[in-house]
Formats: C-alpha cells, structure tokens, sequence
C-alpha cells in the first residue's frame, strides 16, 4: 500500500464566476481504521487564499505550518498580502526542496485574484504545478472525484450554485472511496466574503 | 502487544497503559511505569520501540521543563503537543527515527478543562475525545464508541476503563495482566488502583 494513501483523503477546488470553492473531507484514520472526524485538511492562508493538502496527515500538519512561517516572512518582508499565483510558486519551491526525500502531500491551492478572477492549482508531490480552467482533485478519492467533477461541474456558476456542486462532487465522491469520507467542510470564497459550511455526509 | 488507551471525562483526562516491559516472547518486568510528567498538569504516556520511547520521552520531558524554568510559566497540554509533534516529525525525516506512539493528557489548570491528544510514530496529532493505540484499539475503541459521553463522572470513566480492560481479556491474545490508570484534573497528576 503506497504512503499516499496511508491517512486517506480527499479534497476538490473547482472554478465559478468570480468566485472559488475549496472542499475537503474529514476523516482521520490508519489505513482502514478511522481514529477521528474533524481532522483539518485546508488551511487559510489569506482571506483570499486556501490551501488544501492532500496525503500523508503527519505531513499535512508540517507542511500547513511551514507555510504559514513562509507566509507571515513573506507579509513581514513585503508589507503585502500573497498573491495567489506567488503562494503557488512558494508552495512548489517548498516542496521541490525535499527533491529526494519529498513531503507525501499533494496540495490543491483556491484563491481568488487582483480583478477578482477565480485561481486553482495543483502541485504533485515534489511541486510540478498545474493550472486547469475548472476544477482540481487529489487524495484517494480523486479518481471519484473526476468523474462527478466532469458531470456536474459547468462554466460560470454563482456562489450559492457552485456550493451545491462542490458538495454533491466531494459526498458522491467519498462514497465510493472507503478511506475518504465521514463529513465535509466546504469554503466558498468570494470578494466581499468567504462562506465556510460543515457537512455531515455518510457517517459510516 | 502493549496496550496504551485514554479519554476525556468531565473534568479530568484519563489513560490507561499495561505496566509490562516485554522483548520478543521474554517478559523483562512487570511494573514498569510507560509515562513521563511534562509539567503539574500535562501527563506524556508513551509506548513502541523499546530504546527509543525512553530516549525520546526523556529528551522531550526535560525540553518541556527547561521551558517552564526558563519562562516562568508551564506550557499548556497543547502547547506540548505542538511541540512533541514538531520533535517527532522532525526525526521522522532522519536515518534512524524515533518509534514511539504517544498520548498526551492535560487539564487546563485554572479552567479544568481537560484534553487528550494521540500521536502516532510518524508524527500525526490528532486531539480526541478517547482513542487507543496499537492492536488495542481494533478491540476497544468500538466499546469507547459505545459507552463514552462528554460528562463522564470519574466513576463511570473507570467503569469504561473496566469495560475495556474485560474486552481486552475476552478478545484479544496478549495476556497483560496489570495496568497503570493516570488521571490528570484540575489538582494535578495521579494513579489510581482499580
């Protein structure tokens, strides 16, 4: 069994009119054995910027906290928030330091732009960037989670639209995967606001 | 083989270890006492490679206390966490990591507000209400699932830890006979005897 899909996971980020959304689950197990329901899988690094790790949990943990050092440096050093293609980089350089001994993680970055355009990415586990014009997926369900993506996700949705889509992809999604599941946070990041909402899912 | 479970009741934090020192199929001693004090109100228990978990408590315990020297002021329950997490996580990426499995119980010392947090050898932290660590938790943790509530009396806490140690003894096939049950609460650290 690979190290990647030790913990179990999955999270999605997905494109809307000038709107982004960013959801995880929030099991927390060792292989087939669930420990706890409210483990967190994406971080804020700005109110305009999240970041969802996917992967190993011990380097989820690490990673969320060098990223929040490197953040606060950057904000201290610059006197300006991140930008969301900058946090991309700074994500893929952090991870391509550990070439050879790499953290187990695959990030999934959502944020909102300058002009307020939507921005997704996604790295691979030593920081080779993607940046897709709808959605990206990762952790054990991503295979699942491709196929709901693919039918229900459509170009220009609404925050409250893009919502009810994100969610329905990621519970589907978990459904079918026995190391993902056991409830789902789901942000929605906006211009003038972030909507933050926990669900409940198949508790089982 | 070894056993090492705890929970939160409400007002203290409890954890139950096996008092066994074993090598291979060889019982080295009964008695041994699998847990370090980081400070009045946070208790570390520990257990996994035998060298290691000695090494790594001590190293950690003593860390912890020449913070509460140098400060003046004792870190919180989570605050040891952290930084056990970081420790661990950090000799996790080194040639020869430490195998450890921790529990780490606190209560906050003017609130009394108690917690529990389970780490693992390859440093996740997770804070829970009740959990187990090694083949301890295929067997209890369902009857944790069952049994456990947020305002567990300390009374019924020790019924639970009975209701436990009865599940180990029907189902599973390491026969350890004698445990150490810690209680962490507003007043401190103690032992209790079942």
């Amino acid at each position: 069994m690979s190290i990647m899909s030790y913990n179990g996971g999955a999270i999605v980020a997905m494109k809307g009119k000038n709107c982004v959304a960013i959801a995880s689950d929030r099991r927390f197990g060792v292989q087939a054995l669930t420990l706890t329901h409210d483990f967190q899988k994406v971080f804020e690094i700005n109110d305009k910027i999240y970041i969802g790790l996917g992967g190993l949990a011990t380097d989820v943990q690490t990673l969320s906290e060098t990223f929040r050092y490197r953040v606060n440096m950057y904000n201290l050093k610059e006197e300006r928030e991140i930008q969301p293609k900058t946090f991309a980089h700074l994500v893929s350089s952090t991870l391509y330091e550990k070439r050879f001994g790499p953290y187990y993680c695959e990030p999934v970055i959502a944020g909102l732009e300058k002009d307020g355009s939507p921005f997704i990415c996604s790295t691979d586990l030593i920081g080779c960037t993607t940046f897709p014009n709808d959605f990206v997926v990762t952790g054990t369900a991503e295979q699942q989670l491709y196929g709901m993506c693919e039918s229900l996700w459509e170009p220009n949705l609404e925050p409250e639209d893009l919502f009810e889509i994100i969610s329905q992809a990621l519970l589907n999604a978990v459904d079918r995967d026995a190391v993902s599941g056991w409830g789902a946070i789901v942000h929605v990041i906006t211009e003038d606001k972030v909507i933050t909402r926990t669900l409940r899912g198949r508790m089982d | 083989m070894e056993i090492l479970f705890g929970f939160v009741g409400k007002d203290y934090a409890l954890t139950a270890s096996d008092n066994t020192a074993a090598r291979s199929i060889v019982v080295q001693k009964r008695g041994e006492d699998k847990s370090r004090i980081l400070s009045k109100h946070t208790l570390l228990s520990y257990n996994g490679e035998a060298g290691d978990t000695c090494q790594f408590s001590d190293y950690i315990a003593a860390n912890i206390k020449l913070y509460e020297i140098k400060n003046g002021v004792a870190l919180s329950t989570a605050a040891c966490t952290k930084f056990t997490r970081r420790e661990l996580a950090n000799s996790l990426r080194s040639r020869n990591a430490y195998q450890v499995n921790l529990l780490i119980s606190g209560s906050d010392p003017k609130t009394g507000v108690p917690s529990l947090f389970w780490l693992d050898h390859l440093a996740s932290a997770n804070k829970v209400n009740y959990t187990a660590h090694g083949y301890a938790s295929y067997f209890i943790l369902s009857t944790m699932d069952l049994y456990w509530h947020e305002n567990l009396t300390l009374e019924e806490g020790l019924g639970l830890v009975k209701k436990c140690l009865k599940e180990l003894k029907i189902r599973f096939i390491g026969n350890l006979p004698d445990f150490f049950i810690k209680v962490v609460d507003k007043n401190g650290i103690r032992e209790i005897k079942l």
